[in-house]
């Protein structure tokens, strides 16, 4: 596309990059600390809930994570199995129990329910026309960013055997399943924990 | 329109975060080092995240303008 034409016209041509900078009236500062090399950590982003808000900042959070370079994965567990598994699959589970937990919250990513005023899923259709119109990407579409830029999805094998859940039910992508002492290894080794 | 030669224009106008820097990101990737990348968007909040982008990934933000609340970002891949 062209860009629009916008003042001030800048020629950065034969100049340094910090005169260039100091010329243009930023909106913001650039902080001080700006020319050191970038440090990070990796995160570990551990998606505990199945609801629709949850699963929004999880999708956000690993999206942007991998967008900002930073090597980041997202442990699944409890309700937040559900959210990855293929949206068709209308039931998941072995026994009557595991069918039965299924059957009360809908599988997949666009099925998700608010943790509050659900009301019949009036909420969540609210909430999304709010983010339609104000163009925020929907989870499934963060969920598809994530996945493209390298963002790891494991699962928790001990609630995947709970739950009746198996890596045929999940979206294409999914992880190894691994265990607590996975999770609990990343974070000593210097991932930064985020509990969702 | 702009002196500055950039190689790649991404239009993120109207989006929301994440995703004018989901779209940097992606864009970037498939860019030579030293290559100049054009972001156009309208989220407020882009003007903070862009300075963190670039600190975190190291790629440099060579010059960042508003106009009428659509902000402009040069970035250089490193």
């Amino acid at each position: 596309m062209t860009a629009p034409t916008m003042e001030p016209q800048v020629e950065i041509a034969g100049r340094g990059v910090d005169q260039v900078v100091e010329d243009i009236p930023a909106t913001v500062p650039m902080p001080a600390s700006a020319a050191e090399p970038p440090t990070t950590r990796d995160i570990l982003i551990i998606n505990f809930s199945g609801d629709l808000e949850k699963t929004w900042a999880t999708m956000i959070l690993a999206s942007t994570g991998a967008a900002m370079g930073v090597k980041t994965r997202v442990f699944v567990t409890f309700w937040g199995l559900q959210t990855f598994v293929k949206d068709s699959r209308r039931v998941t589970g072995q026994t009557w129990m595991q069918k039965m937990l299924a059957m009360m919250q809908r599988p997949g990513v666009s099925h998700r329910k608010l943790s509050k005023m659900n009301f019949l899923g009036m909420g969540p259709w609210m909430m999304r026309s709010l983010a339609k119109k104000y163009n925020v990407a929907s989870p499934r579409d963060l969920l598809e960013a994530a996945q493209m830029m390298g963002v790891e999805f494991i699962p928790c094998q001990m609630t995947m055997d709970m739950f009746g859940i198996t890596q045929d039910d999940f979206v294409e992508g999914m992880g190894e399943p691994v265990g607590a002492a996975t999770v609990i290894g990343l974070i000593t080794e210097g991932s930064a924990p985020i509990f969702i | 329109m702009s002196a500055v030669q950039v190689a790649r224009t991404v239009d993120a106008k109207g989006l929301s975060c994440p995703m004018p820097i989901v779209k940097t990101a992606q864009a970037i990737k498939e860019m030579p080092s030293g290559a100049l990348l054009e972001v156009i968007a309208t989220d407020p909040g882009s003007t903070k995240d862009f300075v963190a982008w670039a600190k975190s990934t190291g790629n440099e933000l060579v010059e960042q303008s508003a106009d009428g609340g659509v902000f402009r970002f040069i970035l250089r891949k490193k």
